[in-house]
């Protein structure tokens, strides 16, 4: 079979994956491909469905691409196959096939109970079903959610989110029934009861009651009790869509779902079924992954392939309401004469299984919950022998999962298909880091769960990780901090003799001086404390490539009035300084001298400016958009926000560099979740994002909390920025370091929310101090001869303006002249200033 | 063949104009020279950067790698030895050093030429 007519029926994530893998192998177009839709919107994500409720938008849900040659139907669901005919019939005519996927997908089982038809009962699977359950929520209190599965504990997490007061009906004596088992389901309850969500476990649902308002008001449970719901959302597991297949009389398999062989084929040759529908030799697999498999044997079966679907891997990690949890291979052991080995740990709230081979040398599957660190190495290492001593591979750190003993053909990186033999085959040419490892291996690219294992994979090669800040100093910066803080050292040469040796350099002179700022040092230009600074700090300007400074006034929120404006204007007039509007919402003016500056910050400072840092690792901008000031979809006031934290922050030395904005509603105009902490406005308060960036490697923030009124916010964001300032390695930000903790996000919220180290007090007090201490740093230089001084252009000629800083004028503006190539031979590549020429289009009269 | 020209002593400035580990910009017959003043000695390079040709030498961090007096370029962080002016980070690539003294409180420098 090659090239024809192909109908394809559905438009959910496997069909669309078809649709994509068939175009990869059919480039000539030999298929002619019709795909009819049943939603009004093209594929998307499902498994992040729940994303929707942080604030994702649609469009970065969306999974579909255009091809040529490719017809979608939208909002036309195939209502009939006519297999004689070779026809699909839909609301609007008839498609003619030469061959016909079917990829309907799954529906969301609804159990027989008396009033699920009422307003208000929902399920959870598309897009339109969270858009209606979102307003649906507005104004109500309580909400219940019936399933305790994956499914079920996402959409309770979705009601919490929106505010609802919720409990969870599974039916099964524990959640997350078909992922975990009974211990590993009591140590999620544990989380689930944290968060405020009731579980009632080993009960069903026998009625849904009405409220004197038409919608729906209660559940009735079999044990007899109610619980007040004005609001529920059946979450009690998928059957697969199989009426079509079943009403053109192809065969089912044993609980539905249309029969397939091996090859995805049904017993019609001309009808094939991918995804959920499809029970592969009589079983349906509910998880993407097994769905995509099927998407490309189909595709490649109709371009004369061989491929026969390889079975399902059913490994699942996810975080359900912020609790990891793992599953992976045998993890119920239903493998005979197998044995178990569980690890329960109730302080820290850990809970792990393996199950191995009745002879224990080999790893059949297992189940983690509360920390699944391990599960990387575990997965790599199912049907292999153990990699550690079971006890040691279940220890809460997983230090005890070693990946040195992992196999060659072990998967390292499932996301990009590393083995542990490429890793060691780029160790062996010389990577000597984890960055270095994931350029020339992509390995730890996607997800990042394996870069530990990179890690121990440069230990077990014999690789040295130091954590010595540089050859003065042993410590990390975050042992540096401790030494400096806990005793009380005031200067980098106290430090440098007692507790590191030679004289400092470029990498631990800026970090000491970060670290004295951080702990109230007092202006950074003081004493001995100026000597440690990079230029950048030492000048209070931004250094450019022609050894000008560039200025960047602060705006707080970019907020600005008109005379503000003027002012910013007039300056960049008079000392002819090349003017550009920033991503930050400031305006940078380029090209002062530094013996200017002084003279351009009186001039800022005279019209109510304050300088700001556009260098340094400092707070740099909280951007914001206008919110509900002036937007109609704003619901809290953005800007006011924005200025307020940008006020709070300002001068605050890290690590590294923080960004932050605030959006005033969930569109999300201001891109706070590409921010350090960003701030997305709900409803009723705001939510907060925390760990995003941009740069080399962009990141989207993580939800930390939700619906924080501005007290709170404000506090949580306080801890988090000293805590981070205290903990992180040098040039770490905050992606990085949440990244690198034990315990990640978790650990985190518990130590600046639930203050289970006994550390928020001092973290409040810390940034009071900072609050309290606050100094414009360039008014203080104005203010004093010494910090003056150094505003020189030569120290024997002050009155001589450098003369290798020189500007021609482009666009308008002055740039730098561009002659200075280096060491006086050619310019190298790119560095000779080029024209630009456009052709435009010439407007005839 | 290396024939070094040996001129006059310039004097600068104060030598408590210069604070520690720290360095500035002085023009010595037309000639743009950093001076550093270290816990116990006075160095004089060229200012110029000679891997961006930016004369921003004097705005670098002042240290030590080996036992060995150091600036970092401020711009990109090579790394140049204060005796010899050699780059540390980029084989074959030096600045200019010349020489500094300290006479009566007052910092003189003395440019070298070599060629």
């Amino acid at each position: 079979m090659s090239g024809g007519e192909l109908v394809v029926i559905g438009n959910g994530m496997v069909g669309q994956r078809f649709v994509d893998a068939l175009r990869a192998r059919d480039p000539q177009g030999t298929w002619r491909v019709t795909v009819l839709a049943e939603e009004g919107r093209p594929a998307y994500d499902r498994v992040r469905l729940s994303a929707y409720f942080d604030g994702v938008s649609e469009s970065e849900l969306n999974l579909h691409t255009p091809h040529d040659g490719v017809r979608l139907r939208l909002g036309e669901p195939a209502t009939a196959v006519d297999r004689d005919r070779q026809v699909v019939t839909t609301a609007v005519g008839e498609y003619r096939y030469d061959a016909l996927v079917l990829a309907t997908g799954s529906y969301a089982f609804v159990p027989p109970v008396a009033g699920t038809e009422l307003p208000g009962v929902f399920v959870y699977r598309t897009l339109d079903d969270l858009a209606a359950i979102r307003a649906y929520a507005r104004g109500r209190r309580v909400g219940a959610v019936i399933g305790g599965g994956l499914l079920g504990l996402e959409a309770a997490n979705a009601l919490r989110l929106l505010g609802l007061s919720t409990d969870v009906v599974e039916f099964a004596p524990r959640l997350m029934p078909v992922q975990v088992d009974q211990a590993g389901g009591a140590m999620l309850r544990r989380y689930v009861d944290e968060l405020g969500v009731r579980t009632h476990l080993g009960v069903a649902t026998t009625a849904i009651r009405q409220g004197p308002d038409g919608g729906v008001a209660a559940l009735e449970l079999s044990d007899g009790t109610a619980l007040d719901a004005e609001l529920v959302v059946v979450a009690a597991g998928i059957r697969p869509r199989d009426q079509l297949a079943r009403d053109a009389g192809l065969p089912l398999g044993p609980r539905g779902g249309v029969l397939v062989d091996a090859t995805c084929r049904t017993a019609d040759e001309r009808i094939w079924a991918v995804g959920e529908c499809a029970a592969v030799d009589g079983t349906c697999h509910g998880l993407v992954a097994p769905g995509y498999a099927t998407a490309e044997v189909v595709a490649d079966r109709l371009v004369g392939g061989a491929a026969t679907f390889p079975g399902a891997d059913t490994a699942t990690k996810l975080k359900l309401l912020g609790v990891d949890v793992a599953s992976f291979g045998d993890a119920h052991g239903t493998t005979e004469g197998c044995l178990d080995v569980t690890f329960t740990d109730p302080a820290t709230r850990v809970y792990a299984k393996l199950v191995l081979s009745d002879d224990a040398h080999t790893l059949l599957g297992g189940v983690l919950v509360g920390d699944a660190s391990a599960y990387p190495t575990l997965r790599a290492s199912v049907g292999g022998p153990l990699p550690a001593a079971p006890l040691a591979l279940l220890a809460p750190d997983g230090g005890g999962a070693d990946a040195g003993a992992l196999p060659a053909a072990a998967q390292v990186c499932s996301c990009n298909a590393v083995t542990r033999g490429d890793v060691d085959a780029a160790i062996a040419d010389g990577c000597a880091d984890v960055p270095a490892l994931k350029a020339c291996t992509r390995a730890g690219t996607s997800c990042g769960s394996c870069v530990p294992m990179l890690k121990q994979l440069l230990d077990a090669a014999g690789v040295a990780q130091s954590s010595a800040l540089c050859e003065h100093f042993d410590v990390s910066r975050r042992e540096l901090f401790e030494i400096v803080r806990v005793r009380g050292i005031r200067t980098f040469s106290r430090l440098v003799t007692e507790h590191g040796r030679g004289r400092g350099c470029d990498i631990c002179k800026p970090v000491v001086a970060s670290i004295l700022a951080s702990l109230g040092g007092g202006h950074v230009l003081d004493g001995e404390q100026a000597s440690l600074q990079d230029t950048n700090d030492h000048f209070l300007a931004n250094l450019q490539r022609d050894g000008s400074y560039s200025v960047v006034p602060r705006i707080p929120g970019g907020e600005i009035t008109p005379e503000k404006l003027i002012v910013i204007g007039e300056v960049a007039r008079d000392f002819q300084l090349y003017t550009k509007i920033t991503g930050g919402q400031r305006i940078d003016l380029f090209g002062a001298r530094v013996e200017q500056l002084p003279q351009i910050w009186r001039r800022l400072v005279d019209a109510g400016f304050e300088s700001g840092h556009a260098y340094g690792k400092a707070l740099r901008t909280v951007k914001s958009c206008v919110g509900e000031t002036w937007c109609r979809y704003g619901v809290q006031d953005s800007v006011g926000l924005a200025v307020a934290l940008e006020l709070r922050y300002r001068g605050l030395r890290a690590p590294h560099k923080l960004k932050s904005a605030v959006s005033g509603c969930a569109r999300e105009c201001a891109e706070a979740r590409s921010k350090d902490f960003g701030i997305i406005a709900t409803e009723t308060g705001w939510n907060l994002y925390v760990g995003g960036n941009g740069g080399f490697r962009p990141r989207h923030a993580d939800l930390f909390a939700t619906d924080l009124s501005t007290e709170t916010l404000i506090r949580i964001i306080d801890r988090f920025l000293i805590y981070y300032i205290r903990t992180a390695d040098r040039l770490q930000r905050t992606a990085g370091w949440i990244e690198a903790m034990d315990g990640g996000l978790d650990h985190l919220r518990s130590v600046i929310v639930d203050d289970s180290l006994g550390l928020c007090e001092d973290l409040d007090a810390a940034m009071a101090r900072h609050v309290s201490s606050y100094s414009d740093e360039w008014r203080d230089v104005l203010d004093d001869p010494d910090r003056l001084r150094r505003y020189t252009s030569f120290v024997n000629a002050p009155d001589v303006p450098d003369p290798s800083i020189t500007f021609t004028r482009e666009r308008g503006q002055p740039v730098p002249v561009r002659d200075q190539s280096p060491t006086g031979s050619e310019p190298t590549n790119g560095h000779r200033r080029q024209p630009v020429t456009l052709g435009l289009p010439e407007v005839r009269r | 063949m290396t024939q070094t020209l040996t001129l006059t002593w310039t004097t600068v400035c104060l030598l408590d104009r210069l604070e520690p580990d720290r360095g500035v910009a002085a023009l010595v017959d037309g000639v743009q020279i950093a001076l550093f003043r270290t816990a116990d000695e006075l160095f004089a390079i060229d200012n110029r950067d000679p891997v961006s040709g930016a004369y921003v030498l004097s705005r670098g961090i002042v240290g030590s790698r080996g036992g060995v007096p150091t600036v970092a370029s401020p711009l990109h962080k090579q790394v140049y030895d204060l005796r010899s002016g050699h780059c540390l980070d980029l084989p074959g690539v030096a600045v200019a050093r010349h020489d500094a003294r300290c006479r009566n409180g007052l910092v003189e420098v003395r440019l070298r030429q070599e060629g």
